[in-house]
């Protein structure tokens, strides 16, 4: 039995960048979770990205991970936007019925981060 | 085309859920599935191996191949010995959850399969088959 | 190991002996029906190899077409039938590479004696025969396959992505619409998201004549997971007894952006992605 695969969280600027690049498990799902939570609260970033390029599925637990994760960071005034999801993931979500809630989606990390700025703009603006 | 035609994999731990995407995975490249599909079957076996761990406490898995004239195909059973579902039309209606996930696991995976048969008694247990087809 | 009747071993070393004599004779006999269309010297090589397998096939003593002992006979023939049939020729010109062999065969058996006798070439008569039959059924597989293919190729070219501005792509339906068609514009014009990097997306039904539920269901879904990716889809184009279809069969568009013409698509994408768009200033 292998233990608990811990999802590196990178800070870029105000950004929490975490890439997921394991087919996960659901307690690595779970860890990575607490993590953001710690990591958010600790360093007051303003957002997240959850980078997906590199998972070939994304199931109903997976999926509310992501809405999990969006929904914390909320809490702490961040926001969560989920890039590069494939398409053939894409389809199988949509026809699994899953919604992502607040999460956000970009197709790539550049849009990802543009998509925050721009949201940190808005916060800057209130 | 070279592989075993069939494998039956234990559902005991997390890990076997990864297992049994790993596996299920191969078995679609194997039929030739499209890429879409191989993605729909992987999800659907994955919702059903951890149905099998979290409501039926463990359980195995088996993955075969299929061959229907120029079809083929890929069949993937989970079976526990589990409480069983008392309501079934209850059980796969989408978001009815009685654990962890969002209540699409069976609904879903019956939505991403070609064919989705459920056994089910009270108290003996849950078989679920899910077949998908290439095209 | 399986050990030699003792009998067969005499066909075997004939066949074996010559060799050369063999090779040469079914080589000139094969490539006569192909007309030139194949090299001499690529069916040498062919004939040379399928040769040498049906030897150390012979020399197990098995005479079964099916067994192990032929296996890498059967993998070399369906190779070549594939290649045949890829190339254009008739399964009779496939098979002849087979049946040629039993006739170089008789040829030779002619001037010289073995010791197995009649019964000897029966057997391996009859296994020719079955290698034959084998050819033909992995052709007409292989045919079967070349038109999966040619239909498929047909689909891409009756629907293509095109760019219509930097992070703008199109997608211009025409004809008549069906589930598996749908699916695969819908699978290739996500790819297109991810490769061109664009953010939106047009899905332009102007010329699609109608659409049942499933059609609709899969143009929805493609906005929908479009929208998962991060992009926003449009589709545009929908004519007025399409959209009553849309109504009478209960489909909820729900918020989904759809634009009467290809050109408010495109100004909508446009205004989207951050470009204004100003009348030109014309003189002179």
């Amino acid at each position: 039995m292998s233990g608990v695969e811990r999802i590196p969280i990178l800070k870029i600027g105000d950004v929490l960048l975490a890439s997921i690049q394991v087919d996960l498990q659901d307690r690595d799902v779970l860890a990575l979770q607490e993590d953001l939570a710690e990591k958010i609260s600790a360093t007051g970033a303003h957002g997240v990205v959850l980078d997906i390029s590199a998972v070939d599925i994304v199931d109903s637990f997976i999926g509310r991970m992501f809405a999990t994760i969006a929904a914390t960071s909320r809490l702490f005034d961040a926001h969560t936007v989920v890039v590069g999801m494939r398409p053939a993931v894409a389809i199988t979500l949509v026809e699994l019925g899953l919604t992502l809630g607040e999460v956000r989606t970009a197709l790539d990390l550049e849009k990802g981060l543009a998509i925050l700025a721009g949201l940190a703009g808005d916060r800057a603006a209130r | 085309m070279t592989g075993p035609g069939r494998e039956d994999i234990p559902i005991a731990a997390d890990d076997d859920v990864v297992r049994i995407r790993q596996v299920v995975r191969s078995y679609a490249q194997r039929a030739r599935l499209s890429l879409v599909d191989q993605t729909k079957l992987v999800t659907a076996t994955s919702e059903l191996a951890r149905n099998t761990l979290t409501y039926g406490g463990g359980g195995s898995a088996v993955v075969e191949m299929l061959g229907e004239g120029r079809r083929q195909g890929v069949r993937a059973s989970f079976a526990d010995s589990g409480p069983g579902i008392p309501d079934i039309e209850l059980a796969l209606t989408d978001g009815w959850t009685s654990g962890r996930g969002m209540g699409l696991g069976l609904s879903g995976a019956r939505r991403l399969v070609d064919e989705f048969t459920l056994d089910t008694e009270v108290g003996r247990g849950t078989t679920v088959t899910v077949v998908k087809w290439s095209r | 190991m399986t050990i030699g009747t003792g009998r067969s071993d005499n066909l075997a070393e004939l066949l074996r002996a010559s060799g050369e004599v063999l090779t040469r004779r079914w080589v000139e006999l094969a490539a006569e029906p192909l007309r030139g269309r194949l090299s001499v010297a690529e069916l040498e090589r062919e004939l040379a190899d399928l040769y040498a397998a049906i030897l150390a096939g012979l020399d197990t003593g098995d005479r079964d077409p099916n067994s192990d002992a032929f296996a890498e006979v059967r993998a070399l023939l369906s190779e070549m039938s594939r290649r045949r049939a890829r190339a254009g020729f008739t399964p009779s010109e496939t098979a002849v590479g087979v049946f040629t062999l039993k006739r170089a065969m008789f040829e030779l058996l002619d001037q010289a004696e073995i010791a197995g006798g009649l019964a000897e070439v029966v057997a391996f008569s009859l296994l020719l025969d079955a290698f034959g039959l084998w050819t033909f059924e992995t052709f007409a597989k292989a045919r079967e396959e070349v038109i999966d293919e040619q239909a498929e190729q047909l689909l891409e070219l009756t629907t293509p992505v095109v760019k219509l501005w930097d992070g703008v792509l199109a997608v211009p339906l025409v004809g008549t619409l069906d589930s598996a068609r749908t699916q695969v514009v819908m699978e290739k014009l996500l790819e297109s998201l991810v490769t061109t990097g664009a953010a939106h997306a047009i899905i332009d039904i102007t010329g699609v004549l109608a659409v049942d539920t499933q059609v609709a269901q899969h143009l929805l879904k493609t906005v929908m997971a479009a929208r998962l990716m991060g992009a926003e889809c449009t589709i545009s184009g929908i004519r007025p007894h399409i959209a009553q279809t849309i109504v009478g069969l209960g489909i909820e568009f729900g918020d989904i952006t759809t634009k009467a013409s290809l050109a408010d698509a495109l100004r909508h994408a446009l205004r989207r992605a951050g470009v204004d768009l100003v009348a030109g200033d014309r003189r002179g």
